[in-house]
């Protein structure tokens, strides 16, 4: 078996590794896929379909899809660059996104992700759910009107925290993200240090009291765009 | 100023009010002998802010609440942050805390005075309230007094890169949090602020100049526009100098009488309440032991001018002085003279900014403290156009359960429906709208405010339509700006 995998990913040629995902290899050559249900260090899940490529014409997840070799990837087309903006714009309106005030502005990447897309509205119509906020935890708040359903923080508590605080209910358009209690945060063994605590890419999983206290120009995507960090490793 | 209407009335109405954010009609009513028995300025629409923020994390309030206004979020940010401080037991802050917040406000005072004077009230004062509209706007003062023009433009620019440099943004920005801030003022920004420094106070004292002296030259036609004799209300400080971002409760009568003094602001509503009536959303704020009928009160600068026994700072003192000699020591109940009140607090805003770029606390990096928790706040401010209460309840979840604003706008309800009133009986004549009266009721609006938004929290650019009505509610004339 070849130590290397030959690919094509919008007309670059490169070589990955055997077992790696079309995203990883991406990565590793310094291309940037968009993704937001994926975070390094978390098992594939492959929800959010923002990392959807063309494999030989085909649709597939990025984060999902191992390499092969002979593979001919399009991402950064017209044509997929639509998709991705389309799945962008239905997450934001099937839920209650408000960046002007929420506490990860600046640091969400769901809003960077839209910044990078040059989306300044949704195509689509507000269907503005009524969705709850759970407090009842002394340190840690789910905002249940920012979650997009990512799974990372379930991902998170299952292999890296072994505790399964969290998981989901209910199927389609109505899947939400459930407690591992009978009904509230603060009856699980969750804790504010809990490796979960640090992933959710929106303003979903929040440590309390902890809101603006990186004033604007100071946080994480105010002067580079998400992505920035692995494109600027291929140019380096 | 609910008056038992008699069965034979006109009313006349004004709908939209333009240069004024929001949106508000006036309704004039004549009796049988088309003299005019009531006017109410309607506030007509409704943005609940009170209602939706329960719920909400205490700590996204001061970012929340302060979408009310595009013209003064800072005073929304920081009066919502004030009440958290409490919340959060933070009430006495650091040094760099407590002086970056207070440059915040001054920058806020200073930006958003010069929009209101420069760019919304200059075209009345400069080409008349009688000029024909397509000259009378900021485009035209640009034209005939480009110099003017710039200054203001500069002025506000001026305050706004002073807010963008303590809240990261011009608009809406996040420096205030629960028991201090999030940045201190870098040796480079203030460096940067004082090479212009100079130039601003220049420019402020010559608009304390233009204000006076237009007050002075016309007081015949001024003297009694939309003026009445009221109250005055406004925090203070402990020694009685004008206070705008931290103070206690001091209210005047007419004369100068106090009727109550130095009240903590955690106190507020043990000496002011609210009435609601019927035909707005704009609720009706009062003196408690002075009741509802008596107890209405002006805010804002005329207001904070008149309860002050001083100015801390010594170019804004003198030209107090100068103000106040004019009424002979006592308060001044011109509504016009508002304008010359807020340049004076301009100038007082510049020094005070300039005393702050000096010191070196600013570059402090002692920036939250915190205490034993609360489960009420209240945090007052002066805001540009007067006193603003903010009043919150938080439940043991950090959740609000309970708000409660009381905008300068609510405040000067009843002040700006009796100014309205009092042009309407004076200039109306026979039963048409003419442009005349429609520019003059506009004119005492614009006086306390260019901004109804934020009190009852409407949406949209405010136009003014003025209805006339006669003494079986039809109506007579309609016209709008």
């Amino acid at each position: 078996m070849s130590d290397t995998v030959a690919l094509t990913i919008d007309n670059v040629q490169l070589q990955g590794r055997p077992g790696q995902t079309i995203l990883e290899a991406a990565d590793e050559a310094g291309i940037y896929i968009p993704r937001l249900c994926h975070l390094k260090g978390l098992q594939p899940f492959g929800s959010c379909r923002v990392c959807t490529v063309l494999v030989n014409g085909r649709p597939q997840a990025a984060c999902t899809q191992p390499i092969s070799p002979g593979m001919v990837i399009e991402s950064s087309t017209e044509q997929v660059r639509e998709i991705r903006k389309d799945l962008i714009d239905m997450l934001f309106v099937e839920g209650n996104h408000f960046c002007m005030f929420c506490e990860r502005s600046g640091n969400c990447e769901l809003q960077a992700m839209a910044y990078r897309f040059g989306i300044s509205a949704p195509r689509y119509p507000f269907l503005f759910p009524s969705r709850a906020v759970d407090a009842s935890h002394p340190d840690i708040m789910i905002d249940h009107n920012r979650c997009i359903r990512c799974a990372r923080c379930v991902r998170a508590s299952r292999d890296l925290d072994g505790k399964e605080v969290f998981g989901f209910v209910n199927r389609g358009p109505h899947k939400e993200l459930a407690v591992n209690a009978a009904a509230r945060l603060v009856d699980t063994t969750v804790d504010v240090t809990d490796q979960a605590m640090n992933v959710c890419p929106v303003g979903a999983l929040l440590k309390k009291r902890t809101a603006y206290v990186v004033p604007i120009g100071r946080r994480k995507y105010d002067h580079t765009p998400i992505g920035s960090e692995i494109e600027g490793a291929r140019s380096q | 100023m609910d008056l038992a209407l008699p069965a034979s009335t006109k009313k006349i109405v004004i709908d939209p009010v333009t240069r004024v954010e929001g949106h508000g009609k006036v309704t004039i009513l004549l009796d049988e002998a088309n003299q005019v028995v009531q006017t109410r300025l309607h506030i007509v629409e409704f943005r609940g802010f009170e209602r939706f923020i329960q719920g909400r994390p205490f700590w996204e309030v001061p970012v929340l609440v302060q979408r009310l206004c595009g013209i003064c979020p800072v005073s929304h940010h920081l009066a919502a942050a004030k009440a958290m401080d409490r919340i959060v037991g933070g009430e006495h802050l650091t040094p760099t805390a407590s002086k970056m917040r207070r440059l915040m406000h001054y920058g806020q005072i200073f930006q958003s005075h010069a929009l209101h004077f420069f760019h919304l009230c200059s075209p009345d004062l400069l080409f008349g309230f009688d000029a024909d509209v397509k000259i009378r706007n900021v485009i035209g003062v640009a034209a005939r007094y480009p110099e003017l023009a710039v200054q203001g433009v500069m002025m506000r620019k001026f305050g706004q890169e002073i807010i963008k440099a303590t809240a990261g943004k011009k608009i809406h920005g996040t420096g205030a949090i629960p028991g201090g801030v999030n940045k201190n003022l870098s040796i480079q920004e203030r460096d940067g602020f004082l090479q212009d420094l100079d130039q601003m106070v220049t420019w402020a004292r010559g608009a304390v100049g233009i204000a006076r002296d237009y007050t002075v030259s016309n007081l015949q036609t001024l003297a009694p526009f939309g003026s009445f004799e009221s109250s005055h209300m406004s925090i203070v400080r402990n020694d009685g100098a004008m206070e705008l971002y931290d103070g206690n409760l001091r209210a005047i009568d007419a004369v100068g009488d106090k009727i109550f003094d130095q009240v903590p602001c955690q106190e507020y509503s043990d000496y002011l309440a609210e009435e609601v009536r019927p035909w707005s959303y704009m609720k009706f704020p009062f003196i408690r032991s002075l009741g509802p009928e008596r107890g209405w009160y002006r805010v804002g600068p005329l207001a904070r001018i008149n309860t002050a026994d001083f100015i801390d700072t010594p170019e804004a003192e003198a030209a107090r002085r100068e103000f106040m000699a004019l009424t002979g020591g006592k308060p001044n109940n011109l509504t016009m003279a508002y304008h010359w009140a807020r340049m004076i607090e301009s100038l007082h805003a510049i020094e005070k900014i300039r005393d702050l770029l000096h010191d070196h606390d600013l570059q402090g990096t002692d920036l939250v403290v915190k205490g034993e928790r609360r489960e009420e706040g209240i945090g007052i401010v002066e805001a540009p156009r007067g006193t603003l209460i903010h009043h919150y309840k938080v439940d043991d979840q950090d959740q609000v359960v309970m708000a409660n604003l009381i905008v300068s706008t609510t405040h000067n309800n009843e002040p700006m429906n009796r100014a309205v009133q009092k042009v309407a009986r004076d200039y109306l004549s026979g039963v048409e709208i003419t442009e005349g009266l429609l520019n003059r009721v506009e004119v005492a609006i614009r006086a306390y405010d260019p901004c109804l938004s934020c009190a009852t929290h409407a949406l949209g650019q405010m136009p003014l339509t003025v209805e006339l009505l006669d003494h079986a509610g039809q109506v007579l004339d309609t016209k709008s700006t």
